[in-house]
């Protein structure tokens, strides 16, 4: 048995202790593991919807105003909010979170697909069509590359909301390190919570980093552009 | 949770909705509703006192831009949930705050920073996208620097500057909902409370009404907006017909 008065940083309750980071490494690593599945795969969700939703709403331009308009009213809505709402839909679960923070991911990246597509020079699809590009070929061959780089730019603020939103997720107990943070803060533990927010943002900086980077690789052309 | 759940739900949040008991005393929506328009009109008028003199200044004189810029990047960055937690555990402390509630003033400091991003960023932005032309024009009429600011760049930057106190408002009043997953006060409690009771119809309730009034917030600063565009349009045409 430990002594009752034993003094060390966890009875201190300071906010850095290194026995804390030792003795539960485990928690902590499960708890950044959930955390960046949680962002992987609703941005993924987001993407996977934007770009169809894009197209269709730059072929239909009536649609094209009731897209562009329901995915601001779904950024409006407080994320605490919208995975309530969600609850009669989709259960008091991980499947919540995941389609609420698709959803916020799909109100970012739709925009940033259509301003893409907007962006790219009448006269270069023109020329396209004049060498014979049409369709599919047209959109993966010209367009889309030449929207790449605002398309990019909606995936790193999605990527990086999704980070700091995932927290919330924590009142469903899939928050990744939010639940460890809220928990934290629930018992007043100050190394749990300084090192669960530590990690959040330096996650956001390196998928943000790892974003900045893939684009790079992805759109050579562009490299003189100062990139923000 | 199926369909026919879902049916209930709904249900239950109209009669939850509208019990008196459920609006009035200390836990109240009345109470959590005054204590969550308190705190986004007090930290975006904080946000605006501090972020809007230092936008206008360093965006007539051209400085500052990373900052500016990237004041929203990082914003973006650090979860609520993380800077409320170490704020009201930390020099803020989670005591009462007058009418601002449980840990009040952590969640208004942390409010308040959250509010300066789109302000600084929006109002920088305003202020570099005004013609050169204009500006050039109004030195060349005579007019002192301080002239040029207000009577030509901060009327033609208005609609970018209004835009960012519009999306300071939206942001403020959905995060101030979170403030109550860790400590804070406002619409989110009954959130939150819903949860840890495990009544649905208590969540989708609380949820409901921050979500009706940051759809009107939007659709209210959408027309200010708008009035704020025609204003400018009318002041760009003024400007360029006193300049020729």
């Amino acid at each position: 048995m430990f002594p009752l008065a034993a003094d060390n940083c966890l009875t201190r309750n300071d906010w850095i202790c290194g026995a804390y980071y030792a003795s539960r490494a485990g928690v902590l690593r499960d708890a950044l593991v959930q955390h960046v599945a949680l962002v992987f795969v609703s941005v993924l969700l987001g993407m996977l919807l934007a770009i169809p939703l894009a197209l269709l709403a730059r072929r239909y331009p009536r649609l094209e105003g009731v897209v562009v308009g329901t995915t601001t009213a779904i950024y409006t809505i407080p994320s605490l909010a919208l995975f309530s709402l969600l609850v009669p839909l989709t259960g008091l679960g991980v499947v919540t979170v995941v389609v609420g923070l698709g959803l916020y991911s799909l109100t970012i990246l739709v925009r940033a697909c259509l301003d893409g597509l907007a962006s790219v020079p009448a006269d270069v699809v023109e020329a396209a069509r004049g060498m014979g590009y049409s369709g599919a070929r047209l959109l993966r061959s010209v367009e889309l590359p030449l929207a790449l780089p605002t398309i990019m730019g909606g995936l790193r603020v999605a990527t990086v909301s999704a980070v700091a939103l995932t927290t919330v997720g924590a009142i469903l107990d899939y928050g990744g390190l939010g639940t460890l943070l809220i928990q934290g803060k629930e018992t007043d533990f100050r190394a749990q919570v300084l090192i669960t927010s530590l990690l959040c943002v330096a996650m956001a900086v390196i998928l943000d980093l790892a974003l900045v980077a893939a684009q790079r690789l992805l759109t050579p052309w562009t490299r003189q552009q100062v990139t923000s | 949770m199926d369909a026919a759940a879902g049916d209930v739900v709904i249900g239950e949040v109209y009669h939850w909705l509208s019990d008196p008991a459920h609006w009035s005393g200390p836990d109240g929506i009345t109470v959590r509703l005054t204590e969550h328009v308190l705190l986004t009109v007090l930290s975006v008028l904080i946000a605006v006192a501090i972020g809007l003199p230092l936008a206008l200044w360093l965006g007539h004189r051209g400085s500052g831009g990373s900052v500016a810029i990237n004041v929203t990047n990082i914003g973006r960055a650090v979860p609520i949930v993380a800077l409320l937690a170490l704020l009201s555990m930390g020099v803020f402390g989670s005591a009462d705050f007058g009418p601002f509630g449980r840990a009040g003033l952590a969640t208004l400091v942390t409010l308040s920073l959250f509010a300066l991003p789109p302000i600084i960023t929006n109002t920088w932005v305003g202020m570099r996208e005004v013609d050169r032309g204009i500006i050039e024009a109004a030195r060349g009429m005579g007019m002192s620097e301080a002239q040029v600011a207000r009577r030509v760049e901060v009327p033609l930057a208005l609609p970018l500057i209004v835009s960012g106190v519009r999306l300071a408002v939206v942001q403020v009043w959905a995060t101030a909902t979170i403030a109550a997953l860790v400590a804070g006060p406002g619409l989110g409690r009954i959130i939150k409370h819903g949860y840890d009771a495990q009544r649905g119809a208590e969540v989708v309730a609380g949820a409901l009404v921050v979500a009706v009034i940051a759809l009107a917030l939007e659709r209210f600063f959408a027309l200010v907006q708008s009035w704020a565009t025609a204003r400018a349009s009318g002041q760009a045409a003024r400007s360029v017909g006193a300049a020729a």
